[in-house]
């Protein structure tokens, strides 16, 4: 921090003083802060957590971090460094993430900064459906932030608001509904032309074995298009509460 | 109609108990008999879904000549050199270890008053609910000098296998700056971007192998299926190589001479190195023989895909004429399951929930730039009529794009184990 505060003041300081012969805008300031961060970064493991927290939402649809987290689509996330691959109980993980985890992969900085770059290219098969983070000073950040909710020399207890779920108005009455599990086996069946009934998450993510809460949530915010794929965002678009509801029942049913 | 979750609810009620009078019948001679005919995107689909669900309840025959099955979606991928013909091919295997009675052979008749089904082998097969899913077939003499006996020298290459690998094969055998041509067909067929996603992958494995080949293609319409996407493709990666002649331009005039290898357009006579015909379409002859079309195709009750001359006799997919969805692999699929759930409701009194379908077909134009459209429907006492629909808009990143191109990949993964098991 102290670093890009410099950087920043030295960025100023350069371009009051030579302006019109060595201008240095905003946008090489950070292209600059970013590859001195980099370098940082894996060096010394070096990211901005409050950044991070921003890169965090992308995450946040199925994990949780902080006080009272939970498992949700995906683990939660406190301790996260030093936590063997799929070994957190409770948690529900694809085969080859646990396998992965006996196979000795421990999340470190290291190996989620893989990870985070490309899921799929690290463990093949996860059931996390996320194309990655291309930007290295975003995983820095992220992993900064992550840091800061594991236990370690730096950011120990330091927890702080949880972060957790989409932003979406939705009436505790829709979140309490008792799905017909029957009727959404049938509904399922327009799921399945796409989403593999395997669970399989190639191309399009796997969708079984969600905890009902984050499946009914998922469909509604796909329904007032917060989430924003075209084709989800039909299909959800015409299921009513009680078929979101049938839906949520029977995938959480099906491992 | 328009169903609410309130007026369903009251229906499956009233289907439920109307449902015990043919619980009955079904007593005279064992277990309730589903024949279905036909073992791609719809039959597969919907014998598996009523074996499935049944749990045994039903007997369920497939009637199906291939003993593998080479799906038509996709194979323009393989046209391209994108997938290989193996990956495109799925066998029946499992659908039979899930209890399915999976018969290899043509279905030559159907006695709508008897209840059977004529095998070319000579068997009778009784039903008490038949569902036809037989594809397409060509209308004779929809291109002049064309019939199904030119096959070889002007491939259609519209039902996947061996007329795909034919194609492929000329296509690679083509002179260096030799011509491609294809006589595409007028509205309504399967697959509507179909052609173009054909004409796409052409061009690109022409562009790898054979730069200064040129295509034509004759078209009887006047605009097509993602026809902006299609050319905004065209433009930027095969930029001068494809002349599309739509009917505004003489596309529609179009005759065909196998021996000569020429085509005519509008009066003008193009000799040509590989041409693909691809011919007006109708519902697979046995929807014919089993005398429930009506004109070309057969019209078809939207709320459980039952045909209109006979409630015991349901067609699926490219056969039936069923109101705006299009001719696809999905849709059928999509009809599939709507009809499963309700044969099996009628055979055993099982729930029978509202008619949902949907459909998205995407298309590859070159590597990694996938597009789609889709659209979702519901029944209506007319047809099956459209909700809400999406196509994919011109400009957009590569990155889009390509994330389109792997979801395909996972449909298609999904779809086929949603048929085959």
């Amino acid at each position: 921090m102290i670093a890009l505060l410099a950087c920043f003041l030295f960025s100023v300081q350069v371009s009051i003083r030579e302006d019109g012969f060595l201008h240095l805008n905003r946008g090489t300031f950070f292209v600059l802060a970013a590859f001195f961060l980099t370098g940082m970064a894996k060096a010394s493991g070096m990211g901005d957590p409050a950044l991070g927290a921003a890169v965090f939402k992308k995450c946040q649809s199925c994990h949780q971090v902080g006080d009272q987290a939970k498992n949700r689509v995906g683990p939660q996330l406190n301790d996260i460094l030093g936590r063997t691959a799929g070994g957190l109980e409770g948690a529900k993980y694809s085969k080859s993430m646990i396998q992965a985890g006996q196979d000795g992969l421990v999340w470190s900085e290291d190996t989620l900064d893989s990870f985070l770059e490309s899921p799929k290219s690290l463990v093949a098969k996860t059931r996390m459906s996320f194309r990655g983070l291309k930007d290295p000073e975003d995983r820095a950040n992220l992993i900064a932030y992550l840091r800061s909710f594991s236990k370690g020399p730096i950011g120990a207890s330091n927890m702080q608001e949880t972060g957790q779920g989409i932003d979406i108005k939705l009436d505790p009455s829709v979140l309490a509904m008792v799905g017909d599990a029957e009727y959404g086996e049938y509904l399922s069946s327009e799921c399945l032309t796409c989403h593999q009934s395997s669970g399989s998450n190639d191309g399009i993510p796997g969708i079984t074995a969600w905890p009902t809460e984050d499946f009914v949530i998922a469909m509604h915010a796909y329904k007032q298009k917060i989430r924003s794929h075209p084709v989800m965002q039909m299909m959800a678009g015409r299921l009513s509460d009680e078929e979101i509801a049938a839906l949520a029942a029977y995938f959480s049913d099906l491992e | 109609m328009k169903l609410n979750r309130r007026v369903f609810m009251g229906s499956g009620a009233a289907a439920a108990t109307a449902l015990a009078a043919p619980m009955a019948f079904a007593g005279g001679h064992g277990k309730p008999r589903v024949v279905v005919v036909g073992g791609g995107a719809g039959g597969a689909t919907a014998a598996r879904y009523i074996a499935k669900d049944s749990k045994g309840a039903v007997d369920v025959t497939l009637i199906e000549p291939s003993r593998m099955y080479y799906t038509c979606f996709f194979s323009n991928l393989y046209l391209g050199g994108i997938k290989t013909i193996d990956d495109l091919g799925h066998s029946y295997g499992t659908m039979a270890a899930g209890g399915v009675n999976v018969v290899h052979d043509w279905a030559v008749g159907v006695d709508r008053d008897a209840k059977t089904v004529t095998l070319a082998g000579g068997a009778s097969v009784p039903y008490d609910k038949l569902i036809l899913s037989p594809g397409i077939d060509f209308v004779d003499g929809a291109v002049a000098g064309w019939d199904l006996s030119s096959q070889n020298a002007m491939p259609h290459a519209y039902k996947g296998g061996s007329q795909t690998e034919l194609l492929k094969a000329q296509i690679a055998a083509m002179p260096q700056g030799g011509t491609f041509a294809m006589v595409a067909p007028p509205n309504p067929y399967r697959c509507p971007p179909g052609p173009y996603e054909r004409v796409s992958m052409v061009a690109h494995y022409l562009k790898a192998n054979n730069p200064t080949a040129k295509i034509i293609v004759a078209d009887p319409k006047p605009k097509f299926s993602k026809q902006g996407l299609f050319q905004e493709g065209w433009g930027k990666h095969y930029s001068g190589m494809i002349d599309w002649i739509g009917d505004d331009f003489g596309g529609g005039n179009v005759s065909v001479d196998p021996g000569a290898m020429t085509v005519t357009i509008d009066g003008e006579v193009t000799k040509v190195d590989v041409c693909n015909v691809i011919p007006a379409m109708k519902a697979g002859r046995i929807a014919e023989l089993a005398g429930v079309t009506d004109g070309k195709f057969a019209p078809v009750n939207a709320i459980d895909m039952s045909t209109k001359a006979d409630a015991d006799v349901y067609v699926l997919g490219d056969a039936s004429q069923q109101g705006d969805m299009p001719k696809s692999g999905f849709s059928a699929n999509s009809q599939a399951k709507v009809c499963a759930n309700a044969v099996r409701g009628a055979l055993t009194g099982s729930r029978v929930f509202p008619a949902k379908f949907s459909n998205t077909c995407w298309s590859l134009i070159d590597t990694n730039d996938g597009v789609k459209v889709g659209a979702t429907y519901e029944a209506t006492d007319e047809k099956i009529a459209k909700v809400d629909g999406f196509i994919s808009a011109t400009g957009e990143t590569a990155d889009v794009r390509k994330a389109t191109y792997e979801e395909s990949e996972g449909w298609y993964a999904g779809i086929t184990a949603d048929m085959f098991g």
